[in-house]
Protein backbone atom coordinates (compact mmCIF):
# COMPACT_ATOMS: atom_id res chain seq x y z
CA UNK A 1 0.00 0.00 0.00
CA UNK A 2 2.66 2.47 1.01
CA UNK A 3 4.69 1.39 -1.98
CA UNK A 4 1.73 2.06 -4.25
CA UNK A 5 1.06 5.47 -2.78
CA UNK A 6 4.77 6.19 -3.09
CA UNK A 7 4.61 5.66 -6.82
CA UNK A 8 1.22 7.13 -7.52
CA UNK A 9 1.43 10.05 -5.12
CA UNK A 10 -0.42 9.92 -1.83
CA UNK A 11 -3.35 12.04 -0.77
CA UNK A 12 -2.61 15.40 0.79
CA UNK A 13 -1.91 15.05 4.51
CA UNK A 14 -4.78 16.22 6.70
CA UNK A 15 -2.56 18.46 8.85
CA UNK A 16 -1.68 20.62 5.85
CA UNK A 17 -5.34 20.79 4.88
CA UNK A 18 -6.06 21.99 8.44
CA UNK A 19 -3.39 24.64 8.21
CA UNK A 20 -4.63 25.91 4.89
CA UNK A 21 -8.24 26.13 6.08
CA UNK A 22 -7.22 27.83 9.31
CA UNK A 23 -5.03 30.45 7.69
CA UNK A 24 -7.92 31.44 5.42
CA UNK A 25 -10.60 31.57 8.10
CA UNK A 26 -8.39 33.31 10.65
CA UNK A 27 -7.37 35.99 8.18
CA UNK A 28 -11.01 36.50 7.30
CA UNK A 29 -12.19 36.65 10.91
CA UNK A 30 -9.42 38.99 11.92
CA UNK A 31 -10.66 41.28 9.20
CA UNK A 32 -14.27 41.25 10.34
CA UNK A 33 -13.96 40.89 14.11
CA UNK A 34 -11.17 43.32 14.67
CA UNK A 35 -12.15 45.90 12.10
CA UNK A 36 -12.01 49.45 13.41
CA UNK A 37 -15.33 51.17 14.03
CA UNK A 38 -14.99 53.67 11.22
CA UNK A 39 -15.18 51.11 8.41
CA UNK A 40 -18.99 50.97 8.00
CA UNK A 41 -19.17 54.77 8.16
CA UNK A 42 -16.39 55.06 5.59
CA UNK A 43 -18.21 52.62 3.35
CA UNK A 44 -21.46 54.62 3.58
CA UNK A 45 -19.76 57.90 2.76
CA UNK A 46 -17.82 56.41 -0.13
CA UNK A 47 -21.04 55.10 -1.60
CA UNK A 48 -22.63 58.53 -1.24
CA UNK A 49 -19.73 60.28 -2.99
CA UNK A 50 -19.22 57.79 -5.78
CA UNK A 51 -22.90 57.43 -6.56
CA UNK A 52 -22.91 61.15 -7.35
CA UNK A 53 -20.82 60.42 -10.40
CA UNK A 54 -21.41 56.79 -11.24
CA UNK A 55 -24.47 54.70 -10.74
CA UNK A 56 -23.35 52.25 -8.06
CA UNK A 57 -25.31 50.47 -5.35
CA UNK A 58 -24.31 49.77 -1.74
CA UNK A 59 -23.21 46.25 -2.66
CA UNK A 60 -20.80 47.44 -5.34
CA UNK A 61 -18.34 48.88 -2.85
CA UNK A 62 -16.35 46.63 -0.54
CA UNK A 63 -14.11 48.10 2.13
CA UNK A 64 -11.72 45.76 3.89
CA UNK A 65 -8.85 46.17 6.26
CA UNK A 66 -6.21 43.49 6.13
CA UNK A 67 -3.25 42.97 8.36
CA UNK A 68 -0.01 41.56 7.03
CA UNK A 69 2.69 41.27 9.65
CA UNK A 70 3.36 44.87 10.56
CA UNK A 71 1.40 46.77 7.97
CA UNK A 72 -2.30 47.23 7.46
CA UNK A 73 -3.81 47.35 4.02
CA UNK A 74 -7.03 49.23 3.43
CA UNK A 75 -8.62 47.71 0.41
CA UNK A 76 -11.47 49.51 -1.36
CA UNK A 77 -13.06 47.59 -4.14
CA UNK A 78 -15.56 49.37 -6.39
CA UNK A 79 -17.41 47.47 -9.06
CA UNK A 80 -18.54 49.85 -11.78
CA UNK A 81 -21.67 49.02 -13.72
CA UNK A 82 -21.10 47.71 -17.21
CA UNK A 83 -21.11 50.36 -19.92
CA UNK A 84 -24.01 49.95 -22.27
CA UNK A 85 -22.77 48.88 -25.72
CA UNK A 86 -22.86 51.68 -28.25
CA UNK B 1 0.26 44.85 43.02
CA UNK B 2 0.33 41.17 42.20
CA UNK B 3 1.07 40.19 38.61
CA UNK B 4 -2.15 38.87 37.08
CA UNK B 5 -1.94 36.00 34.59
CA UNK B 6 -5.00 34.71 32.77
CA UNK B 7 -5.09 31.16 31.45
CA UNK B 8 -7.55 31.22 28.59
CA UNK B 9 -8.43 29.47 25.32
CA UNK B 10 -11.93 30.12 24.06
CA UNK B 11 -12.59 26.45 23.47
CA UNK B 12 -13.37 24.08 26.33
CA UNK B 13 -11.51 20.92 27.23
CA UNK B 14 -8.13 22.00 25.92
CA UNK B 15 -6.39 22.01 29.31
CA UNK B 16 -6.97 25.42 30.89
CA UNK B 17 -7.63 24.14 34.38
CA UNK B 18 -4.85 21.55 34.18
CA UNK B 19 -2.54 24.35 33.08
CA UNK B 20 -3.75 26.80 35.75
CA UNK B 21 -3.16 24.17 38.43
CA UNK B 22 0.33 23.33 37.21
CA UNK B 23 1.43 26.91 36.51
CA UNK B 24 0.28 28.15 39.91
CA UNK B 25 1.91 25.18 41.63
CA UNK B 26 5.10 25.68 39.65
CA UNK B 27 5.35 29.36 40.59
CA UNK B 28 4.64 28.55 44.24
CA UNK B 29 7.33 25.86 44.21
CA UNK B 30 9.75 28.52 42.98
CA UNK B 31 8.98 30.51 46.11
CA UNK B 32 6.43 33.01 44.79
CA UNK B 33 3.32 33.62 46.84
CA UNK B 34 0.62 32.61 44.38
CA UNK B 35 -3.17 32.57 44.29
CA UNK B 36 -5.21 30.74 41.68
CA UNK B 37 -8.80 31.85 41.07
CA UNK B 38 -11.49 29.77 39.38
CA UNK B 39 -13.58 32.12 37.20
CA UNK B 40 -15.93 29.41 36.01
CA UNK B 41 -18.91 30.64 37.97
CA UNK B 42 -21.57 27.97 37.95
CA UNK B 43 -19.24 25.10 37.14
CA UNK B 44 -16.58 24.64 39.75
CA UNK B 45 -13.63 22.51 38.61
CA UNK B 46 -10.33 23.86 39.80
CA UNK B 47 -10.90 22.67 43.39
CA UNK B 48 -11.15 19.07 42.15
CA UNK B 49 -8.00 19.34 40.06
CA UNK B 50 -6.17 20.88 43.03
CA UNK B 51 -7.61 18.27 45.38
CA UNK B 52 -9.20 20.70 47.83
CA UNK B 53 -12.88 20.17 46.99
CA UNK B 54 -13.80 19.09 50.50
CA UNK B 55 -12.34 22.19 52.07
CA UNK B 56 -14.40 24.71 50.11
CA UNK B 57 -16.45 26.92 52.42
CA UNK B 58 -16.61 30.30 50.72
CA UNK B 59 -16.01 31.21 47.10
CA UNK B 60 -15.15 34.08 44.75
CA UNK B 61 -18.72 35.41 44.63
CA UNK B 62 -18.98 35.39 48.44
CA UNK B 63 -15.89 37.60 48.54
CA UNK B 64 -17.15 39.86 45.75
CA UNK B 65 -20.46 40.30 47.61
CA UNK B 66 -18.74 40.91 50.94
CA UNK B 67 -20.24 37.80 52.54
CA UNK B 68 -16.78 36.52 53.40
CA UNK B 69 -13.34 38.04 53.43
CA UNK B 70 -10.41 36.75 51.43
CA UNK B 71 -8.72 35.20 54.47
CA UNK B 72 -11.80 33.05 54.99
CA UNK B 73 -12.25 32.11 51.35
CA UNK B 74 -8.68 31.32 50.31
CA UNK B 75 -7.83 27.63 50.65
CA UNK B 76 -4.25 26.78 51.43
CA UNK B 77 -2.83 24.16 49.08
CA UNK B 78 -1.94 20.83 50.67
CA UNK B 79 1.37 20.46 48.82
CA UNK B 80 2.76 23.98 48.61
CA UNK B 81 3.42 26.43 51.39
CA UNK B 82 2.67 29.62 49.45
CA UNK B 83 -0.15 28.54 47.17
CA UNK B 84 -3.79 29.46 47.74
CA UNK B 85 -6.95 28.58 45.86
CA UNK B 86 -10.05 30.74 45.47
CA UNK B 87 -12.84 28.49 44.19
CA UNK B 88 -15.72 29.43 41.91
CA UNK B 89 -19.28 29.63 43.06
CA UNK B 90 -21.52 26.74 41.98
CA UNK B 91 -24.90 28.21 42.57
CA UNK B 92 -25.07 31.87 41.62
CA UNK B 93 -25.64 33.17 38.14
CA UNK B 94 -22.82 34.55 36.02
CA UNK B 95 -23.95 38.15 36.42
CA UNK B 96 -22.85 37.99 40.04
CA UNK B 97 -19.32 38.57 38.82
CA UNK B 98 -18.77 42.31 38.45
CA UNK B 99 -15.76 44.18 37.18
CA UNK B 100 -15.56 46.24 40.36
CA UNK B 101 -15.80 43.09 42.46
CA UNK B 102 -12.99 41.34 40.61
CA UNK B 103 -10.83 44.45 40.76
CA UNK B 104 -11.37 44.68 44.51
CA UNK B 105 -10.36 41.04 45.02
CA UNK B 106 -7.21 41.42 42.89
CA UNK B 107 -6.19 44.61 44.70
CA UNK B 108 -6.66 42.97 48.06
CA UNK B 109 -4.55 39.97 47.00
CA UNK B 110 -1.85 42.47 46.08
CA UNK B 111 -2.06 44.03 49.56
CA UNK B 112 -1.78 40.56 51.08
CA UNK B 113 1.62 40.22 49.46
CA UNK B 114 0.80 37.87 46.62
CA UNK B 115 3.35 37.88 43.79
CA UNK B 116 1.16 36.16 41.21
CA UNK B 117 -2.55 35.69 40.68
CA UNK B 118 -3.53 33.05 38.13
CA UNK B 119 -7.02 33.48 36.67
CA UNK B 120 -8.45 30.20 35.37
CA UNK B 121 -10.85 31.32 32.66
CA UNK B 122 -14.03 29.46 31.75
CA UNK B 123 -14.52 28.35 28.16
CA UNK B 124 -16.36 30.60 25.75
CA UNK B 125 -16.25 34.34 25.23
CA UNK B 126 -19.02 35.26 27.65
CA UNK B 127 -18.90 37.32 30.80
CA UNK B 128 -16.84 34.90 32.91
CA UNK B 129 -14.13 34.63 30.28
CA UNK B 130 -14.04 38.40 29.78
CA UNK B 131 -13.88 39.01 33.55
CA UNK B 132 -10.97 36.57 33.86
CA UNK B 133 -8.91 38.47 31.28
CA UNK B 134 -9.97 42.04 32.05
CA UNK B 135 -7.21 42.75 34.58
CA UNK B 136 -4.54 40.50 33.09
CA UNK B 137 -0.92 41.59 32.78
CA UNK B 138 -0.01 38.41 30.96
CA UNK B 139 -2.03 35.76 29.16
CA UNK B 140 -1.32 32.11 28.59
CA UNK B 141 -3.41 31.07 25.61
CA UNK B 142 -3.87 27.30 25.66
CA UNK B 143 -4.43 25.70 22.29
CA UNK B 144 -4.66 22.13 21.01
CA UNK B 145 -3.20 21.43 17.58
CA UNK B 146 -6.70 21.15 16.18
CA UNK B 147 -8.73 23.46 13.93
CA UNK B 148 -11.54 24.60 16.23
CA UNK B 149 -9.19 25.17 19.15
CA UNK B 150 -6.81 27.32 17.08
CA UNK B 151 -9.65 29.36 15.66
CA UNK B 152 -11.12 29.96 19.13
CA UNK B 153 -7.70 30.93 20.46
CA UNK B 154 -7.51 33.57 17.78
CA UNK B 155 -10.89 34.93 18.84
CA UNK B 156 -9.82 35.13 22.47
CA UNK B 157 -6.61 36.91 21.42
CA UNK B 158 -8.78 39.49 19.69
CA UNK B 159 -10.78 39.97 22.88
CA UNK B 160 -7.59 40.30 24.93
CA UNK B 161 -6.40 42.99 22.55
CA UNK B 162 -9.65 44.93 22.75
CA UNK B 163 -11.37 44.34 26.09
CA UNK B 164 -8.57 44.00 28.64
CA UNK B 165 -7.95 47.02 30.87
CA UNK B 166 -4.49 47.39 29.41
CA UNK B 167 -5.99 47.65 25.92
CA UNK B 168 -8.84 49.93 26.97
CA UNK B 169 -6.52 52.32 28.77
CA UNK B 170 -3.94 52.24 25.99
CA UNK B 171 -1.23 50.93 28.27
CA UNK B 172 1.45 48.42 27.33
CA UNK B 173 -0.51 45.48 25.90
CA UNK B 174 -1.09 42.20 27.73
CA UNK B 175 1.96 39.99 27.30
CA UNK B 176 0.76 36.94 25.37
CA UNK B 177 2.14 33.42 25.55
CA UNK B 178 1.07 30.43 23.49
CA UNK B 179 0.93 27.02 25.15
CA UNK B 180 0.25 24.09 22.85
CA UNK B 181 -1.18 21.15 24.79
CA UNK B 182 -2.14 17.54 24.01
CA UNK B 183 0.67 17.40 21.49
CA UNK B 184 1.47 14.16 19.77
CA UNK B 185 4.83 14.26 17.95
CA UNK B 186 4.08 10.99 16.19
CA UNK B 187 0.85 12.25 14.68
CA UNK B 188 2.61 15.46 13.66
CA UNK B 189 5.29 13.43 11.94
CA UNK B 190 2.63 11.37 10.18
CA UNK B 191 1.02 14.55 8.91
CA UNK B 192 -2.14 13.99 10.93
CA UNK B 193 -1.72 16.86 13.36
CA UNK B 194 -0.78 20.52 13.11
CA UNK B 195 2.75 21.09 14.35
CA UNK B 196 3.43 23.58 17.13
CA UNK B 197 5.15 25.70 14.50
CA UNK B 198 1.98 25.73 12.41
CA UNK B 199 -0.10 26.81 15.41
CA UNK B 200 2.38 29.51 16.30
CA UNK B 201 2.53 30.75 12.72
CA UNK B 202 -1.26 30.95 12.58
CA UNK B 203 -1.71 32.71 15.92
CA UNK B 204 1.49 34.81 15.84
CA UNK B 205 2.06 34.61 19.58
CA UNK B 206 5.40 33.69 21.21
CA UNK B 207 5.48 30.04 22.26
CA UNK B 208 6.01 29.33 25.96
CA UNK B 209 5.85 25.56 25.73
CA UNK B 210 4.46 22.35 24.33
CA UNK B 211 2.76 19.84 26.63
CA UNK B 212 2.67 16.31 25.22
CA UNK B 213 -0.54 14.28 25.09
CA UNK B 214 -0.33 11.88 28.00
CA UNK B 215 -2.36 9.49 30.11
CA UNK B 216 -0.68 11.05 33.13
CA UNK B 217 -3.00 14.08 33.02
CA UNK B 218 -6.02 11.90 33.78
CA UNK B 219 -4.08 10.08 36.49
CA UNK B 220 -3.23 13.42 38.07
CA UNK B 221 -6.79 14.73 37.98
CA UNK B 222 -8.10 11.43 39.37
CA UNK B 223 -6.00 12.02 42.46
CA UNK B 224 -6.49 15.76 42.71
CA UNK B 225 -2.78 16.42 42.27
CA UNK B 226 -1.62 19.06 39.78
CA UNK B 227 0.18 17.31 36.91
CA UNK B 228 3.41 19.20 37.59
CA UNK B 229 3.86 17.14 40.79
CA UNK B 230 3.95 13.78 38.97
CA UNK B 231 7.18 11.85 39.18
CA UNK B 232 8.92 10.72 35.99
CA UNK B 233 6.27 12.27 33.80
CA UNK B 234 6.90 14.14 30.55
CA UNK B 235 3.92 16.36 31.31
CA UNK B 236 5.38 17.41 34.66
CA UNK B 237 8.76 18.13 33.08
CA UNK B 238 7.13 20.08 30.26
CA UNK B 239 5.23 22.25 32.77
CA UNK B 240 8.41 22.84 34.76
CA UNK B 241 10.02 24.04 31.54
CA UNK B 242 7.07 26.40 31.00
CA UNK B 243 7.63 27.89 34.45
CA UNK B 244 11.34 28.33 33.71
CA UNK B 245 10.61 30.11 30.42
CA UNK B 246 7.98 32.23 32.12
CA UNK B 247 10.69 33.36 34.55
CA UNK B 248 12.93 34.20 31.57
CA UNK B 249 15.18 31.18 31.88
CA UNK B 250 16.41 29.59 28.69
CA UNK B 251 14.97 26.11 28.10
CA UNK B 252 14.98 24.28 24.77
CA UNK B 253 11.73 22.61 23.74
CA UNK B 254 11.34 18.95 24.70
CA UNK B 255 8.92 16.20 23.71
CA UNK B 256 8.30 17.67 20.27
CA UNK B 257 10.07 15.08 18.13
CA UNK B 258 9.03 11.52 17.65
CA UNK B 259 11.57 8.82 18.38
CA UNK B 260 10.91 5.57 16.62
CA UNK B 261 10.74 2.70 19.10
CA UNK B 262 13.78 0.44 18.96
CA UNK B 263 13.68 -3.10 17.60
CA UNK B 264 13.49 -4.70 21.06
CA UNK B 265 10.66 -2.46 22.09
CA UNK B 266 8.76 -3.25 18.92
CA UNK B 267 9.26 -6.99 19.40
CA UNK B 268 8.40 -7.16 23.06
CA UNK B 269 6.05 -4.22 23.36
CA UNK B 270 6.00 -2.30 26.59
CA UNK B 271 5.63 1.37 27.23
Amino acid sequence: MSLLSYFFGSKQKTASVAKERLSLIIAHERGTNRAPDFLPELQRELIAVISKYVNVGPDDIKVQLEKQDNCEILEVNITLPEQPQR
Amino acid sequence: MARVIVVTSGKGGVGKTTTSASISTGLALRGYKTAVIDFDVGLRNLDLIMGCERRVVYDLINVVNGEANLHQALIKDKHCENLFILPASQTRDKDALTEEGVEKVLKELGHMGFDYVICDSPAGIERGAVMALTFADEAIVVSNPEVSSVRDSDRILGILQSKSRRAMEGREPVKEHLLVTRYSPKRVEDGEMLSYKDVQELLRVPLIGVIPESDDVLQASNQGTPAIHLKDSDVATAYQDVIARFLDEDRPLRFVTYEKPGLLKRLFGGK
